[in-house]
C-alpha cells in the first residue's frame, strides 16, 4: 500500500486529502503522478506536477524522481506560508 | 532546558517561555525572541482570523533541523520554537522563537535565521478569513530571498 496525502490548497483543488493505492510493483514518482492523472483526470497531473509543489516521501523532501516502495507515504506540499 | 520544538493549538505563554530561557544557565547573557502575531490586514484585505495547517511529524522534524543548523552556526545554549495550528484571531500569537546565548549577536542572528528558514522550509500553511471570503495565503518571493541570503555567507 502507498499512502498519498495532499495539503492545504492542493487538497482543496483536488477535493481529496488522502488516498491509499495498492502496491503492485515498484514505481517512480513520475509514474505515480501519471497514474493519478489517468485515473482522475488531467487536472491532477497539472496540479501535482506544478513546479511550486514539493514532494516528501516518508516526511523527507525529495527532489529526484524517486522509486516508491511498499508502505511509503507520499506527500504533496504547496508553497509553505508559516510564521 | 536545552532545545525544544512544539506544535500546539493552545496559546503561547510568552512569559513562561522567556523565563525558561532566562533560567537555562548562568552563562546566558542574551535572549532574543521573535513573536509573530495575527494582524488585521494582508495586502488590501481586512483579516478577521487565520487557520493554520501542518503536516504532523514532518513539521516538527523540519523545525528541529532548523534549530540544529542554528546550533551549528552560532554559539547558543538554549532555543525554543513554538508554532500554533488551528484557528487564530487578530492579536493572537502565531509563532515564538527564543534563543539564549552568552552574546547578543549570536542570539539576534540565530533568531533571524530560524524565522527565515521556518518561513520557507517548515510545512505550515495559513488560510485567511477576510472581509471578502477565505483564501490560502500566497508565499512571498521576498521570504525566499531572505532565506537564500544566509547561504551566501553575507552575515
Amino acid at each position: 500500500m502507498i499512502k498519498l496525502v495532499f495539503f492545504a490548497s492542493l487538497r482543496e483543488e483536488l477535493g481529496c486529502g488522502s488516498l491509499e493505492l495498492e502496491f503492485k510493483q515498484p514505481l517512480r514518482l513520475s509514474a505515480l503522478i501519471k497514474q493519478l492523472e489517468e485515473k482522475n483526470g488531467n487536472h491532477w497531473g497539472k496540479v501535482l506536477a506544478s513546479e511550486s509543489v514539493k514532494i516528501a516521501i516518508n516526511k523527507e523532501i525529495v527532489v529526484n524522481d524517486e522509486l516508491l516502495s511498499d508502505g511509503c507515504e507520499v506527500a504533496f506540499l504547496p508553497p509553505v506560508t508559516g510564521g | 532546558m536545552g532545545f525544544k520544538v512544539l506544535i500546539q493549538r493552545e496559546a503561547i505563554d510568552f512569559s513562561k517561555e522567556h523565563g525558561l530561557l532566562q533560567d537555562s544557565g548562568d552563562s546566558v547573557g542574551a535572549i532574543a525572541t521573535f513573536f509573530g502575531t495575527v494582524r488585521d490586514f494582508n495586502e488590501t484585505r481586512k483579516v478577521e482570523s487565520i487557520s493554520i495547517e501542518h503536516y504532523s511529524g514532518m513539521t516538527e522534524s523540519e523545525l528541529k533541523k532548523i534549530l540544529t543548523e542554528a546550533k551549528a552556526r552560532w554559539k547558543i545554549s538554549a532555543g525554543t520554537i513554538i508554532h500554533r495550528v488551528g484557528r487564530l484571531h487578530v492579536g493572537e500569537g502565531i509563532v515564538f522563537v527564543g534563543i539564549a546565548s552568552s552574546h547578543r549577536k549570536d542570539a539576534f542572528q540565530s533568531c533571524d535565521f530560524i524565522m527565515d528558514y521556518l518561513k520557507t522550509n517548515a510545512p505550515l500553511w495559513k488560510k485567511e478569513r477576510h472581509d471578502r471570503g477565505e483564501d490560502w495565503v500566497s508565499s512571498k518571493e521576498s521570504d525566499q530571498i531572505f532565506a537564500r541570503s544566509w547561504e551566501k555567507g553575507s552575515h
